[in-house]
């Protein structure tokens, strides 16, 4: 059974967005995510400094297996991008939820990451998947 | 309901994800296919191909009737147990399959793919009709394949003494029987190794005892990896009844004589075209990934496609095959809307564990 964290949100493609105390937003992908995906090999990371739309393909992650888009879970601007994943693309395998995450944002909307899946209804929906 | 393999129990037990593949289920990986094909090119990993399907053919005519039917030449096999790479054309001249065929004491021993086995069977037995042949797939057996630089070493510390000293005697594309073992020194990775057919039930007992000696199973994902990096095709994706062998690297495996084998006019008619197309290997000079059916362009002109790609775990970067008209300075290929630049190489990539391309100029 994939790990899940109580403190993030979730989108229906996997990505994972967490509020920090500052008010930016951490986005990463799942631990159900990456288990389907297999070793990741390669990450490309957006631009710091783009603004980016809610839903935009803002990163690719390459496993072994396919090619993947992730997408913004909210609109805003690229602060910060992860550069541990250019030359370790496997702490994506191996901490989703903390080393692997993908980039920061900060937000166009304080509030826009409660439109987004509680852990509940993402659990729901990865137990769905594995039926 | 997917085919099983008698190795099935053994997979799920080892962690395997199993996959549907060509109506089989088979493992994909056992956890991390990048450690799973770094194993191989260090030590060494076990592979249940039981899916790829075993045909013999004996009878007076079996020899005409495989000169007949393969583009390579039995005549080269010159004694039992020695063993050729060939493809078997259609008359249009494209690859109906590629296979290894044993010459075996009496007769002789084609292993052909899994996906192909029933298009085979049938293709086979209309050709044979003229001749005096009978074709058979003998039953209830299990394929097992031991790959890597300390792969033969470790099984002849399993296998029993007559096994072993087969073994100790063949060379590389040789083979042989110990009692109704099938011993043969070949494999789809690059490494030193073997393949072994065997009855049924004695696969479990070869996997637990190669498991207790350090060899790890490996998926179908490094599988493919490996037989990338070593250069060798792939059955449907980088040829298939519409590609000539010419197109697909596989020029080396097509003999020509008086014997006439079908689809060699087609084939004779393709080299005399002036310009045909070639496979070459293709490495990403950027950081990336290459994926089969990515384009590939010279200058603003498409001059033809990936038909496997992969990230490579040995050479750390993107690799591939590519089907190309020209091999120009300048190749690049388009990912997700961006132009990259390849590198055309030489094949194999990678064997025994070493890179060995050089640079085409």
């Amino acid at each position: 059974m994939a790990e899940t964290r109580d403190n993030v949100r979730y989108l229906a493609s996997h990505e994972w967005a967490r509020l920090e105390d500052d008010g930016t937003v951490t986005v990463g992908i799942s631990d159900h995510a990456q288990d389907a995906l297999g070793d990741v090999v390669f990450v490309e990371l957006p631009e710091t400094g783009r603004s980016v739309q809610a839903g935009e393909e803002v990163a690719v992650v390459e496993s072994v297996k396919a090619a993947s888009d992730i997408y913004a879970p909210v609109a805003g601007t690229v602060i910060g991008v992860n550069d541990v994943l250019d030359a370790a693309p496997e702490t994506v395998n191996d901490a989703p939820f903390d080393e692997g995450w993908f980039f920061k944002l900060q937000p166009a909307d304080d509030n826009a990451l409660n439109e987004l899946l509680t852990p509940e209804d993402y659990r729901a929906l990865c137990a769905a998947d594995d039926h | 309901m997917l085919k099983k393999t008698c190795l099935n129990s053994c997979h799920i037990e080892a962690g395997g994800k199993m996959v549907d593949f060509g109506g089989w289920e088979m493992p994909i990986h056992y956890g991390s296919q990048l450690d799973e094909h770094l194993w191989v090119r260090a030590s060494a990993g076990m592979f249940d191909v039981s899916h790829m399907t075993v045909i013999d053919l004996v009878g007076p005519d079996v020899k005409p009737f495989l000169r007949k039917l393969l583009a390579n030449d039995v005549e080269r096999l010159k004694t039992s147990g020695q063993a050729l790479y060939s493809a078997m054309l259609n008359p249009a001249g494209g690859v109906l399959d590629d296979l290894i065929v044993y010459r075996l004491a009496e007769g002789y021993r084609l292993v052909v793919n899994c996906a192909t086995r029933e298009k085979d069977l049938a293709w086979i037995e209309a050709c044979s009709e003229a001749f005096e042949v009978v074709v058979t797939t003998p039953p209830n057996l299990s394929i097992l394949a031991v790959q890597g630089p300390s792969a033969l070493s470790v099984l002849s510390s399993v296998l029993d003494s007559a096994q072993a000293n087969l073994l100790s005697q063949l060379a590389v594309f040789e083979s042989g029987f110990a009692g109704d073992w099938f011993l043969a020194r070949t494999g789809y990775t690059g490494e030193q190794g073997a393949e072994i057919v065997l009855p049924n039930a004695d696969a479990p007992g070869l996997w637990q005892a190669l498991l207790a000696s350090g060899v790890r199973p490996i998926g179908l994902g490094a599988r493919d990896t490996l037989r990338l990096e070593a250069g060798m095709n792939l059955y449907g994706s980088d040829m298939d009844e519409g590609v000539s062998p010419l197109a697909c690297n596989m020029a080396w495996t097509v003999v020509h004589n008086d014997r006439d084998f079908i689809g060699e006019a087609a084939v004779q008619a393709a080299r005399a075209a002036r310009v045909q197309p070639r496979l070459i290997g293709v490495m990403l000079k950027e950081r990336g990934v290459l994926r089969a059916h990515y384009p590939v362009y010279s200058a603003d002109a498409r001059v033809g496609v990936l038909t496997s790609g992969a990230f490579s775990p040995t050479l750390q970067c993107g690799i591939g095959f590519a089907r190309v008209s020209a091999v120009t300075e300048s190749l690049f290929v388009e990912i997700r809307g961006k132009q990259l630049p390849l590198e055309p190489v030489s094949l194999p990539f990678v064997r025994h564990g070493k890179p060995v391309y050089s640079v085409i100029s």
